[in-house]
């Protein structure tokens, strides 16, 4: 971290001639600058991390000290049918979760973007609305729609002859409600950075393809799609990334139920850790999910890279 | 089909999927105002037959709502004003200052976004216990303030001042403290205000942290309360639902407060690049 000390007071600076000049202040001042989140990013990143590679190689309750045991945790990892279906469930829940949200949003940004559709500011507010409610509460409002015995919905299904469905009891309809309500309530947010990237496309590209006689659905795609391409790569990325960690939501759902099927990886990692106090065999689950993460992460990027990181 | 320019068939489509965005949201409120007795009495009816607020007065006879209320505020607004400050200064270091060590925390920085608190949450428990911060309010402060969002949306913005404000205000003899403090952040007002909204939104919605340090049932915070509400073996829907939207008022009032700087464009400027 430490560059080079500052030395006496800073000397009259001369003019600014074509290269820079550098008074000893600007090397501490952003040192300074960077101090609390420098700490703070060692002390609850770096920290947990590592300590997490630690915890993982030892059983440790919580109390006392952690005791060594090697890679006996990974190995009762390979065993656990749990950890299987956990990480099957949460990757299936994102597969399907991030098309489905990926498409709501963009579609919903077209139309609020469309200069043909009308009631635009109004319905903006409405799908925006799910960002303000927390994912506790947006469990608890799907819930209430999707009860089994009690809910809106099967007792619709019901009036119209249909028949009630096991939303609660069978373990791909739970996880059909899960990934709607994931959907509601995620829209909002990437439906704004959408707008936002579609009033930037110039629209002179799009008329002059209109002129050039391209269909709605090839100016779509030639143009529009193409040059969403970096808004497209963040909302997948993040999407991606929040939904291999959903736990707050579905906690207040379904509790992963129906059981433990749809019981995704951090609530996996959560009860084991803290329900059953096992911190050594919930970090060894942690440190398997990071490195998902970091594979999903860095094959993203491999896609599209962030071109101002330089 | 188009009237005068205007596309029906897709502004039908918009409404009904506003429709259907709204539906799940009025229902609940809507349920929120009937008494126990007709929740589950078939048929259901949209609107209450007998209007009444007594899930609401259950609820807030039965939970020391002012407490919750409290303890989420104090985290939510000392967490927004900390999380303000120090990215504001952590961006305007990445965007106005030139240095390898600079480059490389940038980078770890970016890093914490692909890597969430809830992959490490038994380690950082460990931790925050070990500091002495479990079962305290400020146990959910320390660790929240730091945000890549936050940091990122600064360093994107004091890159678009230009360099020679700086270099004029050194010129004139002004420190490097003073140009930020008196210079700079009076500049980035509006990002620290979106920043100000978002970072509330997320503090009075967090679930995790305040799941993972607080033990206490009277430092719980509105999720955590909610939380014991809904994960109790028989659910009072009643009770429930009243003490769900009560824990929304707040949000609602903030939005309606700042609809325009959270709806404007250009709030996504940080997140978009």
């Amino acid at each position: 971290m430490v560059q080079d000390a500052p030395a006496a007071a800073a000397p009259a600076s001369a003019p600014p001639t074509r290269r820079r000049i550098r008074r000893p202040g600007q090397t501490l001042a952003p040192l300074l600058f960077i101090s609390v989140a420098f700490v703070l990013f060692a002390v609850f990143f770096v920290g947990p991390g590592s300590l997490g590679m630690y915890y993982s190689l030892t059983e440790y309750t919580g109390v006392g000290d952690p005791e060594f045991i090697g890679l006996a945790n990974y190995e009762k990892l390979f065993g656990d049918s749990q950890f299987y279906r956990s990480i099957i469930r949460t990757v299936l829940y994102t597969v399907l979760a991030v098309p489905v949200h990926y498409v709501a949003a963009l579609g919903i940004a077209l139309l609020l973007t469309s200069a043909a559709t009308r009631f635009r500011s109004a319905a903006r507010v409405i799908f925006f609305v799910p960002w303000l409610i927390s994912p506790i509460v947006t469990g608890v409002i799907w819930r209430w729609m999707f009860g089994e015995n009690f809910g809106l919905i099967n007792f619709v299904l019901n009036a119209l002859g249909g028949s009630g469905q096991r939303w609660e009891t069978e373990g791909n309809l739970a996880l059909a409600v899960v990934i709607l309500a994931g959907t509601w309530a995620g829209t909002a947010f990437t439906m704004l950075l959408f707008i936002a990237a579609l009033r930037n496309i110039p629209k002179s590209y799009l008329e002059a393809a209109q002129i050039d006689g391209a269909s709605a659905a090839q100016r779509f795609f030639k143009i529009t799609l193409p040059l969403l391409r970096p808004t497209s790569f963040m909302v997948i990325l993040l999407g991606t990334l929040g939904a291999m960690k959903e736990f707050a939501m579905v906690q207040a759902l379904n509790g992963g139920g129906p059981g433990t099927e749809n019981m995704f990886i951090v609530q996996y990692i959560y009860q084991t850790g803290f329900q059953r106090a096992d911190i050594g065999y919930a970090s060894a689950v942690s440190m398997v999910l990071m490195l998902i993460l970091i594979v999903i992460a860095l094959s993203q990027m491999r896609f599209d890279r962030r071109e101002d990181l330089a | 089909m188009r009237i005068r320019g205007v596309n029906i068939g897709l502004t039908v489509l918009l409404l009904v999927l506003a429709a259907l965005f709204a539906f799940p949201m009025l229902w609940f409120l809507l349920s929120s105002f009937k008494p126990g007795s007709e929740l589950f009495s078939l048929p259901l009816s949209l609107f209450p037959d007998n209007w009444t607020a007594s899930g609401y007065e259950t609820a807030w006879t039965r939970f020391d709502f002012w407490r919750y209320f409290a303890n989420t505020g104090t985290v939510a607004v000392i967490t927004t004003f900390f999380t303000v400050l120090v990215s504001a200064m952590t961006g305007y270091a990445f965007a106005k200052y030139k240095a390898w060590w600079l480059q490389a925390f940038f980078i770890c920085i970016l890093i914490t976004t692909m890597l969430p608190t809830e992959v490490i949450m038994p380690s950082t428990f460990a931790i925050i216990r070990d500091l002495g911060l479990y079962n305290s309010l400020a146990g959910i402060i320390v660790p929240s303030i730091i945000t890549a969002t936050g940091i990122f949306m600064f360093r994107q913005y004091f890159r678009t001042v230009p360099d020679e404000l700086l270099e004029a205000a050194r010129i004139d003899g002004v420190g490097e403290f003073r140009a930020f403090f008196q210079i700079m952040l009076p500049i980035a007002k509006p990002i620290a205000v979106v920043l100000a909204i978002f970072s509330f939104q997320w503090r009075w919605n967090d679930y995790i942290w305040p799941l993972i340090v607080l033990n206490d049932p009277n430092k719980y915070t509105l999720q955590i309360a909610l939380r014991s509400i809904v994960g109790a073996d028989n659910i009072d829907w009643s009770v429930l639902l009243s003490a769900s939207v009560i824990s929304l008022i707040p949000m609602v009032i903030l939005f309606v407060i700042f609809q325009r700087q959270i709806m404007s464009a250009d709030i996504n400027s940080g997140l978009k690049d």
